[in-house]
């Protein structure tokens, strides 16, 4: 019994991170039609950022707490400053263009910025400080939960929260869920689209910096390339759940982290992957706008 | 309060206005008939920003407005309503009457004039936390001139408002276009097929046929015109 919880709890926490990766996605998607490939990429920026300023900010000998705080907030907003410069740079331009155009800009995009990152860091892996202080009331546990496994549960339940809190209810993110709906007819009420979709692009990118750093103090290494397989999981999540939809993207990360858990925990760790493709091969089949997506027919 | 003088407008290759004057003076109901394809859709478009005009020039209250940003043009006090209404699906209605006040920060007057709007069709009221996808398409004909009467606008653009709709609500939806014009002091330049109906409602009118102005004068004398008679009324 005590294995089963442990591999639902580690199920929950790769969902977390998936989710906080797939959030982006969906936003980006649901208000330019646009797969953003190089969202993986945030991700893994958002961990190097927040690997320096944790460095740095270790030397003047801060506690962990705050050192967790200040390298989250700097990887959120450097990363978003990374996000914002990206859409200008590869998708603004060819926002007219065929939906070709900016797709393969976006894979040039990621296939850049990896580059980019290993050459100004390095090729290997890098070891990442534990920013997550050990609770000492999780003691008893140890063989179900961490605290760096708590931790994501803990702080990606609030952002997505206040995430869903902001779009619900202030001005905008009503402007944004209008401007997914018709850009035109947002465009006509005055709310400057461009703007939104930056601020979309922010958005998404300082939330999948925060997923990197977490999970990089959770496995405690990084490289140039965690990037990728992480960002094809969480963009195989978004589809599961339903591109374009946010409590999609969240249940589609849970039910793709859960699956590859207890995959991995009763059959085999080879056959993870296996699993997760497996169950988006099923659900395209039987549900192909995924399990919250709508038909695409009502999009007109 | 509007002027258009030599506009050209073109999508891609293809020129959709040809030298399109008109004016709408202060307080107006003007109106601009054409068959379809004419190039009506494409005028309010290029007067909202969405289309920029290639060539010619557009004034609001004596300042140039071609080449702004259609945010830019809201704040000025143009607004419109797009043929097909464009409701905001899954917005709700309250939240669609929101979007309207978008640029508004006026919230206590914001709050006093959704009353208003409530007070006017008391429909959207009881559906006000529905999703505007959810409506009748006289309702949301309703909701999509509700929420563009949310900016208070000095000039309401309306295109094609009828399409789709019952001929009596068609009727209803006139007398509240009238009653619009005359009770907030909202000039109107108004987009119809219904070219009969348009006329009646109407000051003056412009004839629009392949992207050119072809006639213009008082909606009476409009209506009276054989020409206007045997092209658009199917007499």
């Amino acid at each position: 019994m005590e294995y089963f919880f442990a591999l639902l709890f580690s199920g929950l926490t790769k969902g977390a991170i998936y989710a906080l990766i797939a959030l982006g996605y969906t936003m980006v998607y649901g208000i330019i039609g646009l797969i953003n490939f190089a969202h993986g990429e945030m991700y893994m920026i958002g961990a190097f950022t927040a690997l320096i300023v944790s460095s740095v900010l270790s030397i003047y000998g801060l506690p962990l707490p705050a050192i967790l705080l200040l390298a989250g907030l700097a990887a959120a907003i450097w990363t978003g400053a990374y996000g914002y410069t990206v859409e200008r740079l590869a998708y603004r331009p060819l926002r007219d263009a065929s939906r070709l155009a900016p797709l393969i800009s976006a894979i040039g995009m990621s296939i850049f910025l990896q580059n980019y990152v290993l050459l100004a860091q390095t090729p290997d892996f890098v070891s990442f400080p534990r920013l997550v202080p050990e609770f000492a009331f999780l003691e008893p546990y140890s063989a179900i939960i961490t605290s760096s496994g708590l931790m994501i549960l803990v702080v990606s339940t609030l952002v997505m929260a206040t995430l869903t809190l902001v779009i619900k209810f202030t001005r905008t993110g009503k402007a944004m869920r209008a401007t997914a709906q018709d850009r035109k007819m947002a465009l006509l009420v005055g709310i400057n689209v461009d703007r939104i979709i930056s601020l979309t692009f922010v958005t998404g990118s300082a939330l999948a910096a925060i997923g990197g750093l977490l999970i990089a103090s959770h496995n405690g290494q990084i490289n140039f390339a965690i990037g990728f397989i992480a960002g094809i999981k969480a963009f195989t999540a978004a589809v599961l759940g339903g591109i374009g939809s946010i409590p999609g993207a969240v249940l589609g990360s849970y039910v793709l982290g859960l699956t590859e858990a207890f995959a991995t925990g009763y059959v085999s760790s080879d056959y993870e992957d296996v699993f997760a493709f497996s169950l988006l091969v099923l659900i395209l089949i039987f549900r192909p706008a995924g399990l919250l997506g709508k038909a695409a027919a009502e999009k007109v | 309060m509007l002027e258009l003088r030599g506009v050209d407008a073109a999508y891609g290759n293809i020129q959709a206005l040809h030298q399109v004057s008109l004016r709408v003076e202060p307080g107006e109901i003007v109106t601009l008939i054409g068959a379809n394809g004419a190039g009506k859709t494409t005028t309010l478009m290029t007067i909202s920003g969405l289309v920029v005009p290639r060539r010619g020039e557009i004034l609001f209250e004596g300042k140039p407005i071609s080449g702004l940003a259609p945010d830019r043009l809201v704040r000025r006090g143009i607004c419109q309503v797009p043929e097909g209404r464009h409701i905001f699906a899954e917005l709700t209605v309250a939240e669609n009457l929101d979007m309207g006040a978008f640029l508004r920060r006026d919230h206590r007057q914001v709050a006093r004039d959704r009353e208003q709007i409530y007070h006017l069709f008391p429909v959207l009221q009881q559906r006000r936390r529905q999703p505007g996808g959810t409506l009748s398409g006289g309702e949301q004909q309703m909701l999509a001139i509700s929420r563009a009467l949310m900016a208070r606008p000095r000039l309401l653009l309306l295109d094609e408002p009828s399409m789709g709709l019952a001929p009596l609500l068609t009727k209803h939806l006139f007398e509240i276009i009238s009653r619009i014009n005359k009770e907030q002091q909202t000039t109107i330049l108004l987009v119809e097929q219904n070219a009969n109906l348009a006329l009646q409602t109407a000051d003056r009118g412009y004839v629009l046929e392949n992207g050119r102005i072809v006639m213009h004068d008082a909606a009476t004398a409009l209506r009276r015109s054989p020409a206007v008679q045997s092209a658009y009324f199917g007499i």
